[in-house]
């Protein structure tokens, strides 16, 4: 069976879901059910943590989702350490999804301090996940550092554009040795599935799905994406060719028997 | 065409475009906006600033596009903020004041009993707002400095955070320095308006007191961001002047701030002037109608698409109720605007009169029956750690 493994733990679904920008966290959790996740991020801000029943923790059942803490709203490597710290002493879970993001408004990690804190927390035996731009040069320097996968963006997160970013994620894919993880900017189920079709691992979707009308409805509309990009992948696709050719205009004449004088 | 580029020092802006001086030029442009500017204006790309196009779109002409104004705003708001509004609630500490603002309650020529919270009484007051749900909370204090020290603040907000996620101030202007003491406390935003950005109308209605000087005063958000600060929130007292050419040297200011102190987030603030003690809102020429004060809000949430966009509980229910989901993305509730009115019924006297009263779980059940998910937590102590 095709399974996603991320530090020798195995996963049946390769889309992972962000749980901010629901309407509530009854539609976070019927949407994450639809979605078939398997992993659901939290932001640390968003949640007391240390406290089961919390609105939003409650909603999610860690019997079967792995959830994985987010450092959102780390301006630089120490507050992302420490909020990664005070999870795992709080819950025991080893995972973090790191997010360095000194910018408020785009939100874009910043790859020195993601190094840097990555660098921290693998030596302390977190299992790590970074958030990062699609810089390849980037990704290679985090896998060397020991990060569980790398996480680099589509496009801007929230901002539904889709595969901006795509030449530099071929690159990613193709030298990683750890999951590549397309985790922002993807608004539709097809840009989803463009990421899988392209050799993703997987995805992270948030926006796309909380602010939908029907969020359940695109949740199963991204997990039907893909579900359908990755069969494309491992069914190896053609590469795209810049025009026709279906027949050949030019040389259609030619015939192989030989022709007897 | 007004360019924009980055200028030294927000007064140096505000001076060479004369948006606090010699308004009569900026009248004459927002009455010589046509149509066709505000059409272009709301085909540019959404949630990017240009003065030019916020001048288009708070101008008179852009009147009759508020209903696609507001459909654009939506958007936007909701794809940046998701179905989120987060709610907070102010903590009066202090009404003492020395300044003698004429539109304020605490003004120091009232004649009131006055009131100051020890660190005891004030946690008190955070024990009930505490148990209503917040983890979000403003403090706020008239100016003053012999009681409502640097240490107290600094003191308070060690102790809030063991209790709130987040924890902002509503106070005098201080020092840079001061300013870094209460971040280092756990105190990572501050609101400081400039009441208004008009030099003639700021002298008028600040004839004394440390408040008095407009350029102090302009310079607070600066040494705010130079401490660290996280968020910065930004306003202007509406009803002091034209609202139009506010939003404009608002805006400006925002954007110097942003470009200048890129790791600090801003936000606005929309209060509009309340009758207080000693203020009655008939003095007042350039009051705004809530028309006026929705164009506005649209008008900014479509030149900054992640600024917070905050309301109070001096508006009205129905106007709080319907502008979720069009742009605000942060309501206060429960408010009382008077030092110990969380524990005590009819204590001190108000900084001003809230108008929306309903209780914090009424505004929660509000915002769950509109869609939105009612936020009381958005942030963490662990942010800021030892």
């Amino acid at each position: 069976m095709d399974t996603l493994t991320i530090a020798q733990r195995r996963f049946g679904s390769r889309l992972l879901i962000g749980t901010g920008k629901f309407s509530s966290p009854q539609v976070m959790a019927a949407a994450v059910a639809a979605s078939g996740a398997e992993i659901v991020t939290v932001a640390l801000r968003r949640v007391d943590i240390d406290n089961p029943s919390d609105d939003t923790l409650r909603e999610i059942d860690r019997e079967k989702l792995l959830l994985l803490p987010n450092t959102s709203g780390a301006r630089d490597a120490a507050e992302a350490v420490r909020l990664a710290r005070l999870a795992r002493a709080a819950t025991g879970i080893e995972w973090v999804k790191l997010e360095v993001t000194p910018d408020p408004y785009y939100l874009l990690p910043d790859p020195v301090g993601t190094l840097e804190a990555a660098t921290t927390l693998v030596k302390e035996g977190f299992v790590v996940l970074p958030y990062i731009n699609a810089d390849p040069i980037l990704a290679r320097r985090l896998e060397d550092v020991g990060t569980a996968t790398v996480m680099p963006l589509a496009s801007p997160i929230g901002s539904n554009q889709g595969m901006r970013t795509r030449a530099a994620l071929e690159i990613i894919i193709e030298q990683s040795n750890v999951p590549v993880v397309v985790d922002a900017g993807l608004g539709l189920p097809s840009h989803a599935a463009e990421a899988m079709e392209i050799g993703a691992d997987a995805v992270l979707v948030n926006t796309a799905i909380a602010t939908a009308a029907d969020p359940v409805e695109m949740a199963t509309a991204f997990r039907l994406a893909v579900e359908a990009g990755r069969r494309a992948y491992l069914s190896g696709p053609r590469a795209p060719l810049r025009r026709a050719e279906a027949s050949s205009p030019l040389t259609g004449f030619l015939r192989d028997e030989v022709t007897k004088p | 065409m007004i360019q924009t580029r980055t200028a030294s020092s927000i007064a140096e802006r505000l001076r060479e475009l004369q948006l606090d001086v010699e308004r009569g030029v900026w009248e004459q442009r927002l009455r010589d906006v046509t149509a066709h500017d505000v059409e272009a204006a709301l085909t540019s790309r959404s949630g990017v600033y240009s003065l030019n196009k916020l001048l288009a779109l708070v101008s008179p002409a852009a009147e009759p596009y508020l209903e696609r104004m507001a459909e654009l705003s939506r958007a936007l708001t909701l794809q940046r903020f998701g179905r989120a509004i987060r709610l907070y609630v102010p903590l009066y500490v202090s009404n003492y004041c020395v300044n003698k603002c004429r539109y304020c309650g605490f003004n120091c020529s009232n004649d009131f009993e006055r009131v100051h919270l020890t660190i005891e009484e004030a946690l008190n007051e955070a024990d009930v707002l505490a148990s209503e749900g917040f983890r979000d909370v403003l403090l706020v204090s008239g100016e003053d400095k012999a009681f409502v020290t640097v240490d107290y603040l600094a003191e308070l907000a060690a102790r809030l955070r063991e209790r709130f996620g987040f924890v902002g101030a509503e106070i005098y202007q201080m020092s840079a320095d001061d300013y870094g003491r209460l971040f280092e406390a756990g105190i990572e935003g501050i609101t400081l308006y400039q009441e208004t950005y008009d030099r003639d109308e700021y002298a008028h209605y600040h004839p004394a007191g440390p408040k008095a000087d407009y350029d102090v005063r302009l310079r607070g958000p600066d040494d705010m961001a130079t401490a660290g600060m996280r968020e910065i929130g930004l306003g202007v007292l509406l009803g002091l002047a034209d609202w139009r050419i506010e939003t404009l040297a608002l805006a400006e200011h925002a954007s110097y701030m942003m470009k200048r102190y890129w790791q600090s987030r801003i936000s606005f603030s929309f209060p509009r002037l309340r009758p207080a003690c000693g203020v009655s809102t008939r003095e007042f020429p350039h009051l705004l109608s809530d028309r006026n004060l929705v164009q506005m809000m649209l008008a900014l949430r479509l030149c900054f698409a992640d600024a917070g966009l905050v309301l109070s509980t001096r508006e009205s229910r129905r106007l709080r109720d319907h502008l979720v989901g069009l742009g605000v993305t942060r309501l206060s509730a429960g408010s009382r605007t008077n030092p110990g009115g969380y524990t005590h019924a009819n204590a001190a006297s108000e900084q001003f009169a809230v108008d929306d009263s309903r209780r914090p779980a009424e505004v929660a059940a509000m915002l769950s029956e509109r869609g939105f998910e009612p936020v009381w937590k958005d942030w963490d102590r662990a942010f800021q750690g030892r």
